[in-house]
């Protein structure tokens, strides 16, 4: 197991993404933030406060279960059987700005569910993707528009990101 | 802000779903956590999801049906599977086809999953067994009614949180009730204490062996219990003259507002369709404050796309 980002580090990570999202959305346009269960959900959480707070406003926040959007459901998945969980959406998304929240965007898959998912619920503006970690190792043409830190690691190892919230701890180690 | 990584052990493994007293609290439980997830397709605007894109359910019916039909053919298709339905009056059963050589001939079409309704009790274990589809019952003889046993426990559980230590009461022609059975089963497995009312005539003959206890007068039970559930009088099964009148057993096991001002005021009052109004519940109770009828409808679509989904899961693993 290797520490890659510490507390502080995340902490970091975490300031320059809002500031990096504030400077880029024009002040005018709905904002609001969407996390992809679980890890995302947390991240997604952080955010929004942090940009509620620097916006002096009000940005909604959801949680978003992709399970019925996966692409391998109808593949055997080894011991790893998904759950499905509630979506938590208390907002219309039409003609929002949202940003889409994953802790790690590695093949892009979950990714592509999660957008799948989004436009059932509605017509955002646009869908912007924040990742706090941004894994080599791409199968779909999808990229992250605010990625907190770049890493590349060889296949078969685990990203794993813990946060206060889940696991007791911010950080991000690889198994 | 909940969070679960430790709680990832559990996997569902059953591509049948045949009863619920094989199943265990915990299949029961995850059965109902997962049909959360499937209550907000109903309310959106694209009222579907993917899962069983590229599936084929069949609705098997060799029993009447709109609720439960209607309410698998509509669970099916918001998860985008296809749908055949199937009649015994407009099929080749008419013209004298076995239950087997039917599903065979389903299932040579390449069907995925069987949804059956079957008036003999044991019908859907017979199918699953010979069949390679996934089976789910939709009702056998007297023996189960599964998706509506787990309907009424989510109702139940959705409303008052849990059923641990809750007195329910169930009551009507329990002798000839699937549904009975299967809640039974279902509200015991989940800490709930049933008791059976009805008349003596209307009693299965072995009660006693059911983890359950029995009276036969609602006004004792009334008073001490948190949810009601109202069985219709079913006349075409009841042979014989089980009661005197229609009269008498309404006066007797009705629920009318008159019994409902002796009850708990935050009494569930649930009754499984269709209603006699009047007979074993009066309109004004049956569209009352307490009453959950229509609610148990709604959730009967979340619990029976997640059956849908469970068992198809469990066969994806298992190819």
């Amino acid at each position: 197991m290797k520490v890659i980002l510490n507390c502080e580090q995340i902490e970091q990570i975490l300031r320059d993404l809002t500031g990096h999202i504030i400077s880029e959305i024009p002040a005018e346009l709905d904002v609001a933030v969407i996390g992809i269960r679980s890890r995302g959900e947390i991240l997604a959480h952080r955010l929004s406060s942090r940009l509620s707070q620097q916006l002096s406003k009000n940005i909604p926040c959801g949680t978003l279960d992709i399970t019925l959007y996966r692409d391998d459901l109808n593949s055997p998945q080894g011991s790893a059987q998904p759950q499905v969980r509630t979506t938590e959406i208390g907002f219309d998304i039409d003609d929002k700005i949202i940003i889409l929240v994953d802790d790690v965007l590695y093949t892009g898959r979950s990714s592509r569910a999660a957008m799948d998912a989004l436009i059932d619920l509605g017509r955002p503006r646009a869908i912007k993707l924040a990742v706090l970690v941004d894994r080599a190792g791409r199968e779909l043409p999808i990229q992250a528009d605010y990625a907190g830190f770049k890493a590349d690691v060889a296949p078969g190892k685990l990203v794993q990101v813990n946060f206060t919230e889940s696991d007791g701890k911010d950080q991000v180690v690889i198994e | 802000m909940a969070l679960r990584r430790k709680s990832k052990q559990f996997r569902w493994h059953r591509k049948h779903l045949l009863g619920l007293r094989e199943l265990s609290a915990e299949e029961i439980t995850y059965i109902l956590d997962t049909a959360k997830g499937f209550e907000q397709i109903s309310t959106r605007s694209v009222k579907k999801a993917p899962p069983l894109r590229g599936k084929v359910v069949v609705n098997l019916f060799f029993e009447d049906s709109t609720r439960t039909r209607n309410s698998f053919a509509l669970a099916a298709s918001r998860l985008s599977a296809d749908i055949i339905e199937f009649t015994k009056k407009v099929s080749s059963v008419s013209k004298g086809e076995t239950l087997l050589d039917t599903a065979k001939n389903l299932e040579a079409m390449g069907i995925d999953i069987v949804v059956i309704r079957h008036n003999a009790g044991g019908a859907p274990k017979f199918l699953s067994r010979n069949i390679n589809a996934c089976v789910v019952n939709a009702g056998d003889g007297f023996c189960e009614h599964p998706t509506q046993g787990l309907l009424d426990v989510y109702t139940i559980r959705k409303i008052k949180g849990s059923l641990e230590g809750l007195k329910i009461a169930i009551v009507g022609d329990i002798a000839h009730s699937r549904v009975a059975r299967s809640c039974l089963w279902a509200m015991t497995k989940l800490g709930a204490e049933v008791i059976f009312v009805g008349p003596p005539t209307l009693m299965p003959t072995q009660v006693g062996r059911l983890p359950v206890s029995v009276s036969y007068s609602l006004d004792e039970v009334i008073e001490k219990v948190d949810v009601i559930n109202m069985l219709r009088i079913q006349f075409e099964r009841l042979g014989g003259n089980p009661f005197p009148s229609v009269r008498e057993y309404s006066h007797y096991f009705g629920l009318t507002a008159e019994r409902m001002k002796r009850a708990k005021p935050d009494i569930l009052v649930m009754h499984p369709g269709p209603i006699n109004r009047g007979l074993e519940i009066e309109s004004e109770v049956a569209d009352g404050a307490n009453s959950v009828i229509l609610e148990q409808v709604k959730n009967g679509m979340a619990v029976r796309m997640a059956v849908l989904f469970l068992v198809n899961q469990a066969a994806a693993q298992k190819n």
